[in-house]
């Protein structure tokens, strides 16, 4: 078996992977983990804080 | 719920206006060496010429403008979808600084002839080091505030940023590869590549198109899943199809780069398998378009109004358009018509301006108003200004390419019925001149776009404080 050979099987390997993945993501059981992962950007503000701190010179020194 | 803790905005911040000022800088000098294949006096120094200006114009736009806006974007969406704040500060602040100093020495030394020749790794070795030093920080930044996140899972975007971080890292480290020589002093680097012939052309396009497949294209689709649900006020159409496509994105655009090469000393079955591999990356490429765009679904309404939805949905279309075009483009029989044309300049041109620069002037809109306080940006009705003008300037863009394109490989594949050539090369100059004026003109609109862009964005900054949102709790994570 030389190098080649296992070039092509890497290629076979991979693709084989790829199914795998399709098959994985489309199964039920991902279904509920998928629906909360897509609200995550969602969920997470009101669009506009207007109460948010305001950085004043000493805390952005403290943070960077 | 929330904590007193605040997300590191500063860097965001930094990052987002730097990206608004390098888009004026680097699409001025695309101005410039437009106007000078059209008025060729205008090459008045050797400083100023079409050859050192154009690698310039390349480097600052992708580089520069794209660069700091994948900067911006990605330390907001980690931070936001993994409700946990940017790790290592001082290296983020690093990454910022360090990223400023790579383009102002790139936009010295190219003018000055400084380079290693290599399309779009220009930029000499000294630069080349500091560069991977910057990324390496960037990844350590990255990844570590996924590995901090108080949420279980991963949001999708970021797995496309972290793609995108981790692929150009390889991409750079390969490519740059090169052995300095010191015969001219420190002060004037030179070095040459470690690779010979058709290797170092094969690894230069197999960089060159990965360059495109991952920092122009994963990092803006990172992009394209945090911002278009966020300005569209939805999940994404199908979180399935997203994962889907990444793992397609990833499998596939690695063996594209040979298209570069058709009909050069690559062999033949190179060619072919780089061929293949570029047809089958329309699939991916329109499974995430159609993803985006279906993520209006059923709000349809709000692009009636919304300027910086419209922005990120024509975005979208571009995207669709160019990665239809490139698979055709890259079939032998095409490229024989359309490679060495204007046509590809075109083709990067509905992806550089429609795709890249769109989503990136989109989610920076978004930004904007935010890290500073404001409730939006200081004028919608510059906003719809931009995105007219901008848009016409693609069409117009494009479109002149396209024409121009074509009639130049049919100008050049025209053999009278002795065999002779019907044209000379400069018959077919001459000919593309009224095209080259109205992508000038197409050019100035979408630079026109910017400067109207950074206006209202200065109006937004003054008087706004900056401000840091604070972290959410990971109770936020159901």
């Amino acid at each position: 078996m030389d190098i080649n050979d296992l070039r092509s099987l890497f290629t076979v390997l991979a693709f084989i992977a790829f199914i795998g993945i399709v098959w994985w993501a489309y199964s039920d059981r991902r279904k509920k983990t998928y629906d909360e992962a897509a609200m995550l950007p969602l969920d997470d503000d009101s669009p506009f804080v207007p109460s948010a701190p305001q950085v004043t010179k000493n805390q952005e020194r403290k943070s960077s | 719920m929330q904590s007193q803790a605040t997300y590191n905005y500063k860097v965001v911040r930094q990052f987002a206006v730097m990206t608004v000022i390098w888009g004026i800088v680097g699409m001025l000098v695309g101005v410039i060496i437009a106007a000078q294949l059209v008025w060729p006096e205008l090459n008045v120094h050797e400083f100023l010429s079409y050859g050192r200006l154009r690698p310039l114009h390349t480097n600052a736009v992708i580089f520069a403008f794209g660069g700091c806006a994948l900067f911006a974007t990605s330390y907001y969406a980690v931070q936001r979808t993994s409700h946990a704040v940017l790790f290592a500060p001082g290296l983020a602040a690093f990454t910022f600084w360090g990223w400023q100093l790579v383009i102002v020495l790139a936009a010295l030394s190219l003018p000055l002839g400084f380079t290693s020749g290599k399309e779009y790794a220009e930029l000499e070795w000294p630069i080349d080091i500091l560069i991977t030093l910057v990324w390496v920080s960037y990844a350590v930044v990255f990844f570590g505030t996924i590995v901090k996140r108080t949420v279980s899972h991963i949001y999708v975007a970021n797995w496309f940023f972290g793609g995108f971080i981790l692929t150009v890292a390889v991409l750079h480290l390969v490519n740059s590869a090169a052995v300095p020589v010191f015969a001219a002093g420190i002060l004037t680097p030179k070095s040459y590549s470690a690779y010979a012939g058709v290797q170092d052309a094969m690894i230069q396009w197999w960089y060159g198109h990965n360059a495109v497949g991952f920092f122009l294209t994963a990092g803006f689709l990172g992009m394209m899943y945090y911002f278009v649900p966020k300005q569209a006020g939805r999940p994404v159409y199908s979180y399935r199809l997203s994962v889907v496509h990444f793992w397609a994105l990833i499998f596939t655009y690695m063996w594209a780069g040979p298209h570069h090469l058709h009909y050069t000393a690559l062999p033949d079955w190179t060619q072919s398998v780089g061929m293949i591999f570029s047809l089958i990356l329309l699939a991916p490429s329109w499974g995430g378009m159609i993803n985006g765009i279906m993520t209006l679904s059923g709000a349809w309404h709000k692009l009636r109004d919304d300027p910086i939805l419209k922005f990120m949905i024509t975005s979208l279309s571009f995207y669709g358009m160019s990665t239809f075009e490139g698979p055709m483009m890259s079939i032998k029989t095409v490229n024989a018509l359309s490679h060495y044309t204007d046509w590809t300049v075109g083709h990067v041109h509905s992806g550089a301006l429609g795709w890249v620069a769109m989503i990136s002037i989109g989610s920076i809109y978004y930004l904007l108003p935010r890290l500073f306080g404001k409730p939006e940006m200081h004028s919608k009705k510059l906003i719809e200004v931009h995105f007219w003008v901008a848009t016409i300037g693609v069409v117009l863009y494009i479109a002149s390419m396209w024409i121009a394109g074509v009639m130049q490989g049919l100008m050049w594949r025209a053999t009278n019925v002795d065999g002779t050539l019907t044209y000379s090369f400069v018959e077919s100059v001459k000919a593309t001149y009224p095209f080259w004026t109205i992508r000038l003109l197409g050019g100035l609109l979408f630079l026109s776009g910017m400067i109207i862009m950074a206006w209202n964005m200065f109006l937004t900054m003054a008087g706004g404080k900056a401000v840091n949102a604070p972290v959410l709790a990971p109770a936020a994570a159901h």
